[in-house]
């Protein structure tokens, strides 16, 4: 055991096993059907006569199409329909719109503009039978020039990818910008010092370990849709659906059963979705498709892919005052970033991260390349990854030219306590944070001065050891419905709370667990208000035919908006339950008290009536409070007042081999503040995956192409994801600083580690390598690009 | 062709073209779902389970590989008495999230603790190094492991302790 705070279960303690009745370190109630392989994921549905849908992708980058024969797939015995792009732009579904209002082809019909874009469909009776059938399929192509580096995007010169755009002459998807430009370069003019440096996110997958994949059922009586899909936001998608395909909303139901995984990487709308409705549609038959490994990493969301220049003007004794960025933005061939509407940058105009500084300036060109759409996915917060990523990693070069330690530089530039609520410099109001004890426990659970201390006697033998600070805020739990909203839906959650004659209960959420615990976290929600134990609350999500509408589960948004739901909806069902007591124990409503799970008549706790008394009695014979309807339930829909600010310390320890130039990473030290916390072993978990997030994208991660656009990383043998060897035991603590306007205080947690275990990592990695003189290198930090780095050669990953 | 195979003690025969992946065979011919599938390319591990006591990928295995041999999956962990002290380590320990690369993982730590009861944290780290999780960062799944070990060192004890 290394740390101070770890929680480890032993059969002697079972000490996660506390059954609360609210918050509190609880068993989850989703393992015992997981760990027996009960769970129900997308490819487990088998359905009576259903078929397999198999897609036929592009080899090219850019190519225009100059024939499709699909005859020879067609005469396969086992194949039912074959489907090209002039099928679907005959029926107006070749092109689907995306979360960013632009829109993206379904299957090409004019041109392919990214290597393994979808161009044709198989529908057979088994998959091996849909994949040989592909094969079948001759495509003539006649290829184009491509565009692959993002800063030669906007030449003249460059070929246009998006002519399906009226007057589109160029390959500028949008530009955005944030902050003060004039009082930014004012203070940048009369600052001490001012750092610079390029810096670039590659681009990364979510590579969740279910891929994606939908069975659609058409049900030609009814004219019903049943769509099992592994969608982290089923109601959303349902309205898309509607929209695309011009079915009636009520006619289409989504299911999200277990989901393996998600990361942001199963919020779009992907083509092959689509797909398998019109082949439900043109078959009368069930038909499932599921993509293979490749197909997930070449095709669906991508994550990051910014190039940014940061700079930072300062005072010569280490006072931050201003911040500048310009960044290049890689969405590739269609804007498919989901992402509020007018935010097209996400929440990027954080990056003034946790500092108290006078003045910010962002300006960004987003563009289009021959590469996969995406952008927001892989636990990013909208985008927090890139902006943590760049005032972390630039606050060290500032230290790196003030030599002065990076700790210190931080802990000299918080914003303070009683500061909050904050606006930042680029118009983010942060609503409560403390962050100096936050560091201070970091440090000390890693001993950060022994640490200081052994690197110098290292340094002096020539070893290689580099201690690296990352200090995050986030923004997540979007968002107020006053300015953020997707494809114009607002970003509230519904939820619904019904309480059963006998007290037991169900609560119904539009979010969707993808291993985040829902079902145990909300009925510990519920519990905490209402009294009633978790294990008699049933928790049902991820099918819209039974869930009120919402918004879903991706940046981190569960706990602040759908928490903030399922807490206020108890609020409300208790309310009642109230007036109903006091007809019960013959007292007004305002001579009750409320003990966990019961009211009791104020002074006289001997008279008094449980929850489950009054439910039985909302349901039962006999008069109620005049006024009062029989039942005990209720519905909300939960709009966030602002969103919350999560924070963190991390800190890691590298040991680089001076001979190999291999990274290992030591030690990290996580401590969270996610305000509130409901169940901690389930935080410790998120963190953890979070940090493992972290190393693989700051040592090994990267979705790289060659220079004619083919896709490098189409398997997870050349994507390379951290096992159990190149992470080590995790070192994780906490402070608490309660969200004001969030109804129980917590922020969300999700996210946190991915956002803020980078630039730990990499800031660790060039501390390392500071005997060599090198103040900053991009990732992925694998041992040939440090080996570069320290001959000198370091090159930017595009 | 016809394929016979014992699985999780039962003999099952079952018609399948010579190109089936073992993966496909237990999950669309036979509808034991709770084997994974993940990356087509031995990486991920979250196919994982044994033939002959024998942790296998098998999404790289052919079901005819398997023909004549003892195969067991996740849905054999559980036996009469209950479930398999891996599974409950994984419970206590919260040694899943999404659940995804689970059934692997534990069919890897059953065949590590048949063979070593009291594996260091560097042994487990190695055992599932052919595995992927996204989810845990796998410290909770080597408590989950060590969980059951010790487990079933206290029973095993027990057991020597209690009257023949």
């Amino acid at each position: 055991m290394t740390a101070t705070e770890q929680h480890i279960p032993t059969p002697d303690n079972n000490l996660n096993d506390q059954k609360p009745v609210g918050f509190g370190r609880m068993l989850r109630k989703e393992d015992p059907r997981l760990v027996r392989g009960a769970g129900q994921f997308v490819d487990d549905v088998q359905l009576p006569g259903m078929l397999h849908l198999a897609i036929l992708r592009s080899p090219f980058a850019h190519a225009k199409i100059v024939s499709i024969d699909t005859s020879a797939a067609e005469a396969h015995p086992k194949v039912k329909a074959v489907v090209t792009g002039a099928t679907l732009e005959t029926l107006n579904l070749a092109w689907m719109p995306t979360l960013s209002n632009d829109v993206q082809a379904v299957l090409a019909t004019d041109k392919v503009r990214f290597q393994h874009q979808e161009v044709a469909f198989v529908v057979a009776e088994d998959r091996y039978s849909a994949r040989d059938a592909l094969e079948l399929i001759d495509v003539e192509y006649e290829p184009l020039d491509v565009v692959i580096d993002v800063r030669k995007a906007l030449d003249a010169d460059a070929p246009i990818i998006r002519d399906d755009l009226e007057g589109k002459d160029n390959n500028h998807c949008f530009d955005w910008e944030a902050g003060d430009k004039e009082a930014c370069d004012a203070v940048f003019a009369d600052a001490d010092i001012v750092v610079s440096e390029d810096i670039v996110y590659p681009r990364v997958h979510p590579a969740p370990m279910e891929t994606c994949g939908s069975i659609a059922d058409m049900d030609k009586i009814s004219g019903k849709l049943t769509l099992w899909c592994t969608t982290q936001a089923p109601h959303a998608h349902r309205t898309v659906y509607a929209l695309v395909a011009g079915l009636p909303e009520h006619k289409i139901r989504i299911i999200a059963p277990d989901i393996g995984g998600g990361f942001g990487n199963k919020v779009p709308v992907y083509p092959g979705y689509v797909c398998s409705i019109v082949a439900s549609i043109v078959t009368g038959k069930p038909v499932k498709w599921m993509e293979d490994r490749t197909e997930n990493l070449v095709s669906t969301g991508f994550a990051r892919d910014y190039v940014m220049r940061g700079e930072i003007a300062a005072s010569k004794d280490g006072k931050i005052r201003a911040v500048r960025t310009y960044v290049l933005a890689d969405h590739g061939a269609f804007n498919g970033t989901a992402a509020p509407l007018k935010y097209p940058a996400g929440f990027f105009g954080v990056f003034t991260g946790s500092y108290d500084i006078e003045a910010a300036y962002c300006d960004m060109d987003a563009v289009y390349t021959n590469k996969a759409p995406g952008g927001v996915a892989y636990a990013c917060s909208f985008r927090i990854t890139e902006a943590v990523y760049l005032i972390e990693r630039m606050v060290d070069v500032l230290a790196y030219d003030l030599d002065m330690d990076p700790a210190e530089l931080r802990l000299k530039n918080f914003i303070q306590p009683e500061q909050f609520p904050y606006e930042s410099k680029t118009g983010w109001v942060y609503d409560s944070g403390d962050y100096e004890p936050t560091m201070r426990k970091a440090m000390d659970m890693i001993g950060y001065d022994e640490l200081r201390k052994e690197q110098a006697e290292k340094r002096e033998r020539g070893e290689l050891m580099g201690i690296g600070i990352s200090f995050f805020t986030e923004a997540v739990g979007a968002g107020p419905r006053k300015d953020m909203d997707i494809l114009g839906l607002g970003m509230a959650d519904g939820c619904e709370l019904r309480i059963h004659p006998t007290g037991k209960a169900v609560v119904r959420l539009s979010v969707k667990t993808q291993g985040q615990g829902h079902e145990t976290t909300f009925a510990q929600i519920v519990a905490e208000e209402i009294g009633i134990p978790p294990e008699d609350i049933d928790v049902v999500h991820g099918d819209t035919d039974n869930t009120p509408f919402g918004l879903g589960t991706y940046g981190s948004r569960s706990t602040p908006v759908s928490g903030a739901a399922a807490a206020l909806v108890a609020r409300k069902v208790k309310d009642k339950a109230q007036i109903i007591a006091s007809g019960m124990l013959e007292v007004s409503v305002s001579d009750l008290e409320w003990s966990k799970g019961a009211f009791n008549v104020k002074g006289d706790p001997s008279k008094s009536v449980t929850i489950q008394d009054i439910a039985m009695k909302a349901h039962g014979a006999g008069d109620l409070p005049e006024g009062i309807e029989g039942g005990l339930e209720a519905q909300i829909c939960y709009n966030p007042e602002n969103l919350t600010y999560p924070f963190g310390a991390y800190i890691c320890v590298v040991d680089v081999d001076p001979g190999t130039a291999e990274v290992k990473v030591r030690r990290f030290v996580a401590v969270d503040d996610c305000g509130t916390q409901i169940n901690p072993m389930i935080i410790e978990g998120q963190v953890h995956g979070g940090l493992a997030d972290g190393v693989g994208m700051a040592l090994m991660e990267m979705i790289s192409f060659d220079e004619d656009g083919n896709c490098l990383a189409g398997s997870l043998m050349d994507y390379l994801i951290p096992t159990a060897m190149e992470v080590p035991d995790w070192e994780t603590g906490h402070t608490v600083t309660p969200s004001p306007h969030h109804p129980i205080g917590a922020k969300g947690i999700g996210e946190s580690a991915t956002v803020g275990s980078p630039p730990a990592v990499v800031n660790a990695v060039v501390d390392a390598l500071k005997p060599y003189g090198i103040r900053h290198a991009d990732m992925p930090l694998t041992p040939s690009r440090v080996w570069e780095a320290m001959q000198g050669n370091h090159q930017a990953p595009i | 062709m016809e394929i016979s195979m014992n699985i999780n003690g039962d003999d099952v025969t079952m018609e399948a073209e010579p190109r089936t992946l073992l993966v496909h065979f237990l999950r669309d011919h036979l509808g034991l779902t709770g084997t994974h599938w993940g990356c087509d390319t031995s990486n991920c591990g979250t196919c994982v389970v044994w033939v002959d006591e024998e942790p296998v990928k098998s999404c790289t295995h052919l079901a005819a590989m398997a023909g004549g041999h003892r195969v067991k999956t996740v849905e054999g962990l559980e036996t009469a008495d209950g479930l398999d002290p891996v599974q409950e380590g994984f419970i206590q320990c919260h040694g899943l999230q999404c659940g995804y690369c689970t059934p692997g993982m534990m069919m890897t730590a059953r065949a590590l603790l048949d063979k070593d009861p009291d594996p260091s944290e560097e042994v487990i780290r190695e055992a599932i190094s052919g595995q992927i999780c996204r989810c845990t960062g796998y410290s909770t799944i080597i408590r989950s492991i060590q969980w059951a070990a010790s487990k079933e060192r206290e029973t095993a004890v027990s057991l020597e302790g209690s009257p023949a």
